[in-house]
């Protein structure tokens, strides 16, 4: 049974210039004690697909059109709002992109941590502190009980990341989303914060959603990826397997853009980048939309959109030529 | 903290000084004198005046006595209103407008604020919509278009309230006055929380916050609104300038002992010791307010520490 | 900027004209502006082919104290000396709109020119000239303002009017510096301008050519938003005497003449506040709506 299942999500936003499909038909599943990586690059969707999980997508001008977000039994996006909100935060945690824009710099880290508990587990302000200092002391948060009054500012980018982690793991929630979490720091860093989360994972047994646009990232932690280009999921794969045999050639782009000391190439000094630019979201090209960058495009790849195929048990692609590239891809370490 | 404070407080005396410098330098520069009438003065009288009054000597000497003078905050008297020393009447007429003036923002800030932030969070309702004109009459009406209405609806018909007196704070002939004076701070101060608190409801930690389940209401009064209230606090600084005009406006239709009224009639007698002791008084009230703004923004904003 | 900004930046601008038409308001407020902006530039002329009323001319019978409300004959009423209210008005309104205009255009240039110096200009100029604005800034304008106005120029009309434009304009350069400096300052660091020195254009001219457009955006807003501003400003000088003085007038002086009488004569000062106030109404939705066009990410929807 499938902790989360997310089927035919579509997100639409309506702007001045026109309706952007921000997020079109969108389906994964994620399994309890799993780790789900979601790459893609900016403006793909996977940011607005998991903010649509918790109906956090802003509601002018964002709308969430159809689809269904089946969570613990109850589709999400048909509960009604004071439901809802019992789910945020106590049954799935949020960690977002830039730490110093997400804490409100107007309030102390203790209260800001401490109302989660307050509100959600029925703490009284004595017990919230408590939890809050040891939350702050998982996380590896130094000198946790004198610091915790201080306010954002104060801290660090990757002491503010620790604090987030520790907000949204406060109720010990089944799922934990990671919105592109190490973005915004530096490389050091963002090696500890993911290490963090790889430990309290196992610790508080949640499972993880870990959104990012970094391959590098994805690779020591994922257990399975799903790869989103132009608001649709365009391979979906376990890690291995996908690092493996990439079956979509958007994917295979995005490895080749990986520099790899070991290729012929990279010893030659050249750099390989997938031509072109993403598509504009709310002007999408008819037939697949990465046609246009693609090496392997040929007129029916422009002329109808691509179906889902499966190329391996557990392993889609979303390409008329999948089987193609994923036997091709057999050779791709030789 | 402590340490700006102070410098503030001392950078105070320089600042007045300069300001009653450039008045007294315009009140000498003007042509005629306070004694001109329409008749010319026999010289001989207009030497003892002159004498009396120290105006014969150089105007070095003279400004360097009105500085000294103003340093110890001593105006002398009155030129018109004869004996009475010119903080007398400072200390008999200040009250009267900055109750007004303290009044009227204190309900523009409660009216403003509430309306503001219903506002903001019915964002684009009928409520949003028709508050937001109404703030726009608000701006737009001039003072002394809108109190005469007032007075003509509530004094001349309904009989609630006098419409030219003055009888003390807590009396229904202050509700006309302040009522007057607040509309249109309400209305900019609607405004601004609105716009503030917009702003600040899309940032991402307020996100943060509704993602761990917080209540609208919680997330407005207890996430938002401290961001959301700081360009009303930076409106508090220009808003004091805007409210002593008001003042000055509201004193005349009101007919107010306060101190525009003195300080009108002091410019038209050429009053100097009285307008020179007003501009001070002024002077030194403005600066202070802007320095409570200026601790406000670091109570409430913790990022800011002097 | 890239060279793709700066070939979009033409149709920014429409986009923006675009955006302004679309809000009704300040299509409303331009409408009305502009009719009473009409309304008081020819309208004293007409009114006079038409009726031989100017805003001073007092009837030969002018032992009928009393005012006459309004009618055909005077569609405002008269004031207590039998003028028509209509032609008053008018003519307040020219002069009200002149004194908010000129002085605001007055302060522009001022604002701009030091703005843009002190900001390009940076290092120590740039302090001493903010210096000087912080401490200009401290000075109680009004009460400076006032004692200004009461004691020059009370002799002649005109004379009061040139330092009403003079004392008016003094007042709000200040934010308009300060405004413009926080612009060029952020743009000085930008390529464009990079490019501009490194292919040896003259100083002046990156200030003038290049600076100078790119901070139109704010100016404009806070040009349109402050003639408001400053008319009533204006209105609250002649409202206590100090401003235009008779034989013409201002909306503020004719609602200081009509308030004396509000009791039994309303009109005479119902017809001047409410134009003006219509008048501000819509120059204030003209701002807002030009504020909402050029910089979208503040709209209010």
């Amino acid at each position: 049974m499938s902790l989360l299942s997310v089927r035919n999500l579509r997100t639409h936003f309506d702007t001045d210039g026109g309706v952007v499909k921000a997020v079109d038909d969108v389906s994964f599943d994620l399994e309890p004690g799993k780790t789900l990586g979601i790459v893609g690059e900016s403006g793909s969707g996977k940011s607005v697909t998991n903010l649509s999980i918790m109906r956090l997508v802003p509601s002018p001008p964002g709308r969430i059109v159809s689809g269904q977000v089946i969570f613990g039994g109850k589709d999400l996006l048909k509960l009604p709002t004071e439901e809802i909100r019992k789910v945020r935060g106590k049954r799935i945690g949020m960690i977002f992109q830039d730490p110093m824009s997400s804490l409100n710099p107007f309030m102390r880290i203790s209260r800001q941590l401490m109302e989660v508990t307050e509100l959600h587990m029925g703490h009284s302000s004595k017990q919230a502190r408590e939890h809050a200092v040891n939350m702050l002391h998982l996380v590896g948060i130094p000198d946790a009980a004198a610091r915790i009054d201080s306010y954002p500012h104060e801290f660090s980018g990757g002491m503010r990341q620790r604090v987030m982690i520790a907000m949204a793991l406060s109720c010990r929630p089944e799922l934990l989303i990671a919105d592109e979490p190490t973005t915004a720091l530096d490389v050091t860093i963002q090696a500890q914060i993911l290490e963090l989360i790889k430990k309290i994972k196992t610790e508080i047994q949640t499972s993880v959603i870990l959104i990012t646009h970094d391959l590098g990232v994805v690779a020591g932690m994922a257990d399975a990826i799903i790869v989103m280009y132009a608001g649709r999921v365009f391979e979906r794969a376990s890690a291995i397997d996908l690092f493996d045999r990439p079956a979509n050639p958007y994917t295979k782009g995005l490895l080749m853009s990986v520099p790899d000391p070991l290729r012929e190439s990279t010893a030659r000094g050249e750099l390989y980048q997938i031509p072109g630019l993403p598509p504009d979201p709310a002007n999408l090209p008819t037939g697949c939309p990465f046609a246009p960058r693609c090496d392997k495009a040929a007129d029916i790849c422009r002329r109808e959109f691509p179906p889902m195929v499966q190329v391996a048990p557990s392993h889609e692609s979303l390409c008329h030529f999948a089987k193609e590239v994923y036997g091709e891809s057999a050779h791709l370490h030789s | 903290m402590l340490r700006f404070v102070v410098r503030r407080l001392l950078s105070t005396v320089p600042m007045v000084l300069v300001v009653v410098s450039l008045t007294w330098g315009l009140i000498r520069l003007a042509p005629g004198s306070f004694y001109t009438g329409e008749k010319a003065l026999p010289p001989a009288i207009e030497q003892n005046l002159r004498a009396k009054y120290g105006l014969d000597k150089p105007w070095y000497v003279q400004y360097g006595k009105m500085i000294s003078n103003t340093a110890r905050l001593d105006f002398g008297s009155s030129l018109k209103y004869e004996g009475q020393s010119v903080n007398t009447i400072l200390l008999r007429a200040f009250p009267v407008s900055a109750m007004v003036g303290l009044l009227a923002y204190a309900l523009s800030l409660l009216v403003g604020i509430t309306s503001g932030l219903f506002a903001a969070v019915r964002h684009n309702s009928k409520w949003d919509y028709s508050s937001m004109t109404l703030s726009m009459l608000g701006i737009s009406v001039p003072t002394f278009v809108l109190g005469p209405i007032l007075v003509l609806f509530f004094s001349l018909t309904l009989y609630w309230f006098p419409p030219a007196r003055w009888d003390g704070f807590a009396t229904r002939s202050a509700v006309l006055p302040v009522l007057t004076l607040s509309v249109i701070y309400m209305a900019y101060i609607a405004r601004l929380t609105r716009s503030g608190m917009l702003e600040v409801l899309r940032s991402d930690y307020i996100r943060t916050a509704r993602a761990k389940g917080l209540s609208e209401t919680a997330i407005v009064l207890k996430h938002a609104f401290r961001g959301g209230i700081i360009p009303v606090v930076s409106l508090t600084g220009p808003a004091l300038a805007g409210l002593i005009t008001g003042t000055v406006v509201v004193e005349r239709i009101f007919v107010l002992p306060g101190l525009g009224t003195y300080f009108i009639n002091a410019n038209l007698n050429r009053d100097e010791p009285l307008i020179l002791g007003i501009v001070a008084f002024i002077s030194i009230t403005i600066l202070v307010c802007n320095l409570l703004v200026d601790i406000a923004y670091a109570v409430i904003d913790p990022r800011i520490r002097y | 900027m890239s060279t793709a900004e700066i070939i979009a930046g033409r149709s920014l601008f429409h986009q923006a004209m675009r955006r302004l038409v679309r809000n009704r308001l300040a299509v409303f407020g331009m409408v009305v502006v502009v009719i009473i902006a009409l309304a008081a530039i020819v309208g004293p002329a007409l009114i006079f082919r038409a009726t031989g009323y100017t805003y001073d001319y007092i009837p030969a019978d002018s032992n009928l104290v009393k005012s006459f409300s309004p009618s055909w004959m005077h569609p405002m009423g008269t004031d207590n000396e039998g003028r028509d209210m209509l032609a008053r008005v008018l003519l307040g309104g020219r002069i009200s709109l002149m004194v908010g205009i000129i002085s605001t255009i007055v302060s522009l240039v001022i604002g701009v020119a030091y703005g843009a110096t002190a900001g390009y200009a940076g290092g120590k100029l740039d302090e001493l000239m903010m210096r000087i604005v912080d401490i200009l800034f401290a000075i109680p304008y009004m009460m400076v303002v006032i004692v200004l106005l009461a004691l020059f120029g009370r002799h002649t009309a005109l004379g009061q009017l040139f330092l009403l434009f003079i004392a008016l304009g003094a007042v709000s350069w200040l934010t308009m510096a300060r405004i413009v400096r926080g612009q060029v300052i952020s743009l000085k660091n930008q390529e464009f301008i990079l490019a501009a020195r490194a292919t040896g254009v003259p100083k002046w001219k990156i200030v003038l050519r290049h600076l100078v457009p790119n901070t139109l955006g704010p100016v404009i807003v806070y040009a349109t938003l402050e003639v408001p501003a400053v008319m009533l400003l204006e209105a609250f000088l002649s409202f206590l005497g100090l401003g235009v003085q008779a034989p013409l007038a201002s909306w503020g002086s004719l609602a200081s003449e009509g308030i004396q009488n509000i009791a039994v004569f309303p009109w005479q000062l119902i017809f001047p506040g409410v134009t003006m106030a219509l008048t501000l109404f819509s120059l204030n939705f003209i701002g807002d709506g030009l504020r909402d066009a050029l910089d979208p990410q503040t709209k209010k929807s």
